[in-house]
């Protein structure tokens, strides 16, 4: 025969994000590790190889530190003004970093003095990186020109003077040595061959230039400055592709997920947004305490690392697999296996008769209290804290079950202080939620109905019906102020609307 | 205006089966049960049944088991008869013509030769008052006897059966009526009434609603308006007679009723709760809750194995006595009215309609049975009146039967109205349909229409529904979300509204291209593709009240319906109006499988059929006064298969079937004369069938005999036909296991020898048996063949070293069903 039917728990959508594999991958970091660096930290570069080391350049130094620790491995720390970009060579042997001072200088990782010292630029040099053959430098600085220098002889190749403002960043191609990229103030991204004296290709991103991205495969180039993110494509000459407009402050660097497939955009408005490669949508986001300057990848973003304004330099580890098993065990503690198994794996012999036992239904306790119609204790248990706090759908589908059986009013009177002023205090909580009211506001009237002879009795429930009271004044405001906007909307968009010419005139609007 | 005379309006199914209290058998197999004007006969383990007993002109009005004879069972009706049956083989046994309208019937074991009938006080029908009379069966043999010779007992009893009962070993009978309890005792010839007082204070209701006699005891337990039951004891005396009283139900109770040996009470009421008490201690109960629906009327068989419980929502159970469950039949549910509308599910054919509350009921139209509930509302059900159910009110298949759409409402007094949509997946795997999506307040208001896409190729499917909010909405299956949790679910796509009127109906066109809606007086027709508003027809005045796209070669045509007496059919390639009717026009419909619109009229409080397809100007069938009163539902079920009729008139009956809902809720369909001669000349072959013991061999044996009867009877003579019907060889030869037979070849052999010493009719000429004698050694060289190849060993052959004197008939028989084996083999292989 038919069994009791639960009381239905309506599922409400879930606000906010969705949980999607993006979010998934992209929360699967530790706690950040926060080390305060000695000014704002404008630059960080992982070693192309292992075990991984980063570059971290801030003030008048720069620090490497190892994959794991939190002390840095080697400070460089022989400038005499800020530091800028300090980048590895791809076989991670050299360092090369730029200086307020104008002077370019070439380190040994493993030694502490400077190699080799550029000097030719008349000012603060923001930009060097190595070309892909590993001889030679390329520099950008605030004089408006970038240079190649040669390592082995520490002389000047070429000095291009292009841009009209300072080149603030620069990339090489891997796969071509000859080949370089420059954004400048300027507003333009130019690319430079080597063998030619004049840039080949020049790209308006229409604001300052902060920051470039080559893809790996090299035939898309993605630029950042001001609120923009731009992506050219190169092999179709410099045509632009898409243009993103996802951050409120200029953007200040961005960077590649290994594989390739996300693209990362940091910013001085304190977030980091992760892009999908093929839609340009943005698939997560990360917040920070301070406007960022700059931002790192560790190979199989095995770390984010984030340099701030403010010096700090928030390190994010992504947990080991076993880490997260852990946690997701911790979770669900069950009884032993063998609790289960119990007289549920013996097979039955052929001669056996075998006696089926009716399955027991398991109902919630309040079901259970409803199922003998005992409606004060079930409204007493749907109002106990736990479920009041953490699940109050819970509660209110039990609110709405007893006022479909006829009997809410039967469930809501005879309470006494303590019990008024814990409904009360959850009517407080979720009357004015959207999702509760149509249940919640008939049981108000009807408690406010049945106690209306009590009141002034006890000072607990009082303040409580003063709060209420507050409440609904102010929600009362609120929906005065909605309706306001919402008539200001109507007549904007009834004035901009063209009059249409057909006969009959039908509003109609889609819904997503 | 043409009228068919071989199309008639017949009741189909779904009568009412809880009308009167179910009978069980004395050995508990059998349940009868008045149904309509037939009184069917249940297998009460597997809740089929197993035939009707028919004969009844009017309404039956009670069933009740011979006292002196436990197979057979007499039954009244409201056409003044009273039955005899014999309702193991179902056969009329004896009437007795009575001659008043009687409603209901009563007898003892010792009281022979007497029947006890409530029948009207005064001679007209219409009269309010009953009397409780005695009636003498006629001694008479004939199969139909007139009855006349009859006394009243009691005068002012109450129409309801369950009000009068006898008492202990038939000296007393026990009759309740308003506030009077009467008991009347047979040797004494002096009557005692009881009387309760109006009301008591507390707010109790006394009326008398059920008694029952304890049989073994001076004792009679009558159930109450006010939900108590009172054990009335010394009784015999006008003064000194007592009462006690029990209370549980919580309201009417509706039937009390001891168990044969006395030690228990069973009793039921609206709370659907079947309630066992002990008998003298009174304070032990048992309870089966949750029976679905008001117990009616509860029956006990003779020996107290079982009981069974009517219920309101026509439905009988049988329990067993240690209150269980054990069966469950069903008939078609049937409320005070339909809301939604009559559907055929695609898949199963079966007729759906509001069941429960709360529920769809699917009901086959074939087997008259319903096959099963679905629980739309999924709430707990509170037996309590004056209680706001959630209804179903709307409900939509889409063209394949994957999705089905329904909408439930409660209006609460003061508060707003609660709408929730809810969509459905088939489950190929349950074979059911399981939730997919609720959408809660899909509408602000009361949903008016609601109806799928109908195209049948296209991947997605559109719901639309439109409310009294003026708004009408487009519901689309949105594509799975990413995390891989959620499946596929429906979602909002449009939402339109027109000049803020109310959108009244929907309806998609054949190829759903187009969708038509209309506003009150106006038509707007949309692009679904697009969502444009393409046109507007409108022909005031009126609102609009029906819409449908004509199908197939009428496909340019759109047909409306006006409140104002107009039936309008717009051409949709010029937007205008091609024609236009005045008929009050209740309800428009088309035929899924052809061109044809039915249109039910009414006219003059009666309901006219017009058939008629939209490019023509005469009407292909028109059938006046089908029923007295509004019809205002009616579906076009398909058919299994297609009728070939020619005729003209009835050629629209061809493909479905049209069944509608009178006022009355009878389901009532049209039928043809041929199809209607087909059913009669199968129920007759049934009851033939039915006096043999079916085996399965025997069907296919039966089968294969009769076809042989007919080729004989064509070909060769009288001689034939005499044959042995149910011959003790070949009952034998089928029923003898394979692997004890010998093997083909020599059965074969015997075979022949057995035709050569057979007895020839000496009437039988030469030439024909020369023929025959070349045919057979042909047959026989074909016969091992086929031996030998088949070697299923389903050929009984062997029989003969059993039974070696088998007649040349037999033996020309056995060869016959030999050869016929090849077909019914492959005929099962197919199937």
């Amino acid at each position: 025969m038919a069994s009791f039917k639960p009381t239905k728990i309506q599922v409400y959508p879930k606000l906010g994000e969705k949980v999607t594999q993006d979010t998934l991958y992209w929360k699967n970091y530790k706690a950040p590790v926060q080390i305060k660096e000695f000014g704002a930290v404008t630059n960080i570069d992982f070693s192309p190889v292992a075990p991984h080391n980063y570059a971290v350049t801030a003030f008048t130094r720069i620090h490497i530190y190892g994959p794991f620790s939190q002390e840095p491995v080697k400070s460089f720390t022989r400038f005499k003004d800020t530091a800028y970009c300090g980048r590895f060579r791809s076989d991670g042997q050299l360092l090369v970093a730029g200086c307020e001072d104008s002077v370019v200088r070439l380190f040994d990782v493993s030694g502490k003095v400077a190699l080799r010292m550029f000097k030719g630029h008349t000012k603060a040099v923001r930009v060097t990186d190595f070309t892909s053959d590993r001889y030679h430098i390329l520099t950008g600085s605030d004089d408006y020109t970038c240079r190649l220098w040669d390592i082995p002889n520490s002389t000047e190749l070429t000095s291009y003077q292009e841009h009209t403002d300072y080149i603030r960043c620069g990339i090489t191609s891997k796969l071509n040595r000859d080949l370089f990229i420059t954004g400048s103030y300027d507003h333009t991204l130019k690319l430079f061959d080597a063998r030619v004296n004049k840039s080949v290709m020049t790209m308006d991103h229409g604001q300052p230039v902060e920051s470039l991205l080559l893809y790996p495969s090299e035939g898309l180039l993605v630029s950042a400055g001001g609120r923009y993110v731009k992506v050219w494509d190169l092999l179709k000459g410099g045509q632009p592709l898409v243009s993103l407009k996802n951050h409120h402050k200029t953007v200040t660097c961005l960077c590649l997920s290994s594989n390739g497939q996300r693209l990362l955009s940091a910013s001085l408005d304190r977030h980091v947004k992760v892009y999908n490669t093929t839609n340009y949508k943005v698939v997560h986001n990360f917040d920070y305490a301070a406007s960022i300057l700059s931002l790192g990848l560790a190979p199989d973003d095995e770390s984010i690392v984030v340099g701030m304004t403010n010096g700090i330099l928030s390190i994010k580890h992504r947990k080991s697999s076993e880490e997260t098993k852990e946690i997701s065990g911790q979770q669900k503690r069950r009884p032993a296996y063998r609790v289960f198994v119990k007289g549920k794996n013996y097979v039955p012999k052929q001669d056996d008769y075998l006696v089926s036992k009716p399955v027991k239904q398991h109902l919630a306790k309040y079901d259970k209290q409803l199922k003998r119609f005992n409606v004060s204790k079930a409204l007493d248990t749907a109002l106990e804290t736990w479920t009041r706090f953490r699940k109050p759908e819970i509660t209110v589908a039990v609110i709405k079950e007893l006022d479909r059986r006829g009997t809410l009013k039967n469930a809501l009177a005879g309470r006494d202080e303590r019990g008024l002023s814990q409904l009360l205090n959850f009517l407080v909580g979720n009357l004015v939620d959207p999702r509760f009211a149509p249940v919640l506001v008939p049981a108000t009237e009807m408690i406010l109905d049945i106690y209306q002879s009590v009141i002034g009795q006890s000072p607990v429930v009082d303040v409580q019906l003063q709060r209420l009271q507050d409440l609904l004044e102010r929600e009362i405001g609120y929906q005065q102020d909605l309706l306001e906007v919402l008539g200001m909307l109507d007549t904007m968009f009834t004035s901009s609307l063209p009059r249409k010419e057909v006969p009959c005139s039908e509003t109609f609007y889609r819904r997503f | 205006m043409v009228e068919h005379g071989d199309i008639r309006v017949v009741h189909r199914g779904g009568s009412k089966i809880n009308f009167r209290e179910p009978v069980l058998s004395h050995d508990s197999r059998l349940l009868l049960c008045a149904s309509g004007e037939c009184v069917k006969v249940f297998s009460s383990s597997t809740e089929e049944c197993v035939h009707d007993l028919q004969g009844h002109t009017d309404l039956v009005t009670g069933v009740l088991l011979n006292p002196s004879n436990h197979l057979q069972a007499y039954s009244c009706s409201a056409d003044g008869t009273v039955r005899l049956w014999d309702f193991t083989d179902g056969i009329l046994i004896k009437t007795l013509v009575v001659g008043f309208p009687i409603y209901s019937l009563y007898a003892s074991a010792h009281h022979n030769g007497v029947l006890f009938i409530v029948i009207s006080m005064a001679s007209d029908k219409r009269s309010e008052l009953f009397q409780l009379a005695a009636l003498h069966l006629p001694q008479s043999g004939d199969q139909l006897v007139e009855a006349r010779e009859f006394s009243s007992v009691l005068g002012d009893v109450s129409s309801n059966p369950a009000a009068i009962a006898f008492g202990q070993g038939g000296e007393y009978i026990a009759s309740a009526k308003g506030l009077h309890l009467e008991v009347y005792f047979f040797k004494k010839q002096k009557s005692y009434r009881f009387s309760l007082k109006e009301d008591n204070k507390k707010g109790a209701k006394n009326t008398f609603t059920c008694l029952s006699c304890h049989p073994k005891d001076d004792c009679i337990a009558t159930g109450h308006e006010d939900g108590k039951i009172r054990l009335w004891r010394n009784f015999n005396h006008k003064r000194e007679y007592t009462y006690s009283t029990l209370h549980w139900h919580h309201s009417a109770v509706s039937s009390v009723r001891f168990t044969p040996e006395g030690t228990n009470l069973l009793s039921g009421g609206v709370e659907s709760v079947l309630v066992q008490w002990r008998y003298n201690q009174e304070t032990q109960k048992d309870f089966l809750p949750r029976l679905g629906a008001a117990i009616t009327h509860i029956a006990v068989s003779p020996d107290g194995e079982l009981f069974c419980t009517a219920h309101s929502d026509n439905k009988l159970t049988v329990i067993q006595s240690c209150v269980k469950v054990s069966a469950v039949i069903q008939g078609l549910v049937k409320g005070e009215s339909v809301r939604t509308d009559l559907m055929v599910d695609p898949r199963s054919k079966a007729l759906v309609l509001n069941g429960k509350p709360g529920h769809l009921q699917f009901y086959s139209l074939q087997r008259d049975k319903q096959l099963y509930n679905l629980d739309i509302v999924q709430q707990e059900y509170i037996h309590e009146s004056g209680l706001q159910q959630f209804e179903v009110v709307k409900a939509a298949f889409d063209t394949r039967g994957n999705w089905l759409a329904t909408v439930e409402e409660r209006k609460q007094k003061d508060s707003t109205l609660e709408l929730n949509l809810k969509l459905w997946a088939y489950d190929e795997q349950t074979q059911s349909f399981v939730l997919n999506t609720t959408v809660s307040g899909p509408h602000e208001a009361r949903i008016t229409a609601m109806c799928f896409c109908h195209t049948a190729d296209s991947q997605t499917t559109m719901l639309v529904s439109a409310s009294q909010d003026g708004h009408f909405k487009a519901w689309q299956l949105a594509e799975a979300a990413q995390t891989e949790d959620e499946g596929p679910f429906w979602s909002c796509d449009f939402v339109g509204a027109y000049h803020s009127l109310v959108p009244e109906c929907c309806c998609f066109s054949a190829d759903g291209s187009l969708l038509a809606i209309s506003f009150q007086e106006v038509v707007t027709v949309w692009s679904p593709a697009s969502w444009e508003l393409l046109t507007t027809l409108s022909q005031p005045p009126g609102a609009i009240r029906d819409l449908c796209f004509g199908r197939q070669s009428c496909s340019k045509y759109l047909l409306g319906t006006t409140a104002k007496n107009l039936l309008c059919c717009w051409n949709l390639l010029t937007c205008t109006l091609e024609w236009s009717t005045s008929m009050d026009v209740s309800l428009l419909l088309s035929d899924p499988l052809s061109e044809n619109m039915a249109a039910f009229c009414s006219h003059a409080g009666c309901t006219d059929l017009f058939v008629f397809k939209p490019s023509e100007p005469r009407p292909l069938f028109s059938h006046k006064a089908i029923c007295s009163g509004k019809v205002t539902r009616a579906v076009f079920a398909p058919r299994e298969e297609m009728l070939e009729s020619c005729e003209e008139s009835s050629q629209w009956l061809n493909r479905s079937q049209l069944y509608f809902l009178t006022q009355y809720m009878d389901l009532m369909t049209f039928i043809t004369k041929a199809e209607e001669d087909r059913l009669m000349a199968s129920s007759k072959r049934l009851v033939i069938d039915d006096s043999v013991a079916v085996t399965p061999f025997y069907l296919l044996l039966g089968k294969h005999r009769q076809q042989q009867q007919e080729k004989q009877d064509r070909s060769f003579s009288a001689e034939r036909n005499q044959l042995p019907q149910g011959s003790v060889a070949i009952k034998e030869l089928l029923h003898t296991p394979a692997h004890v037979l010998p093997s083909a070849s020599f059965l074969c052999s015997m075979f022949v020898r057995s035709l050569l010493i057979s007895v020839t009719d000496s009437r039988e000429e030469k030439k024909s048996e020369e023929e025959e004698m070349e045919s057979d050694k042909e047959e026989e060289s074909e016969c091992e063949m086929e031996a030998s190849t088949m070697g299923q060993g389903q050929t009984a052959e062997a029989q003969e070293t059993a039974a070696p004197a088998l007649t040349k008939a037999q033996a020309r028989e056995l060869r016959r069903v030999k050869k016929l084996d090849h077909s019914w083999l492959s005929s099962l292989l197919d199937s």
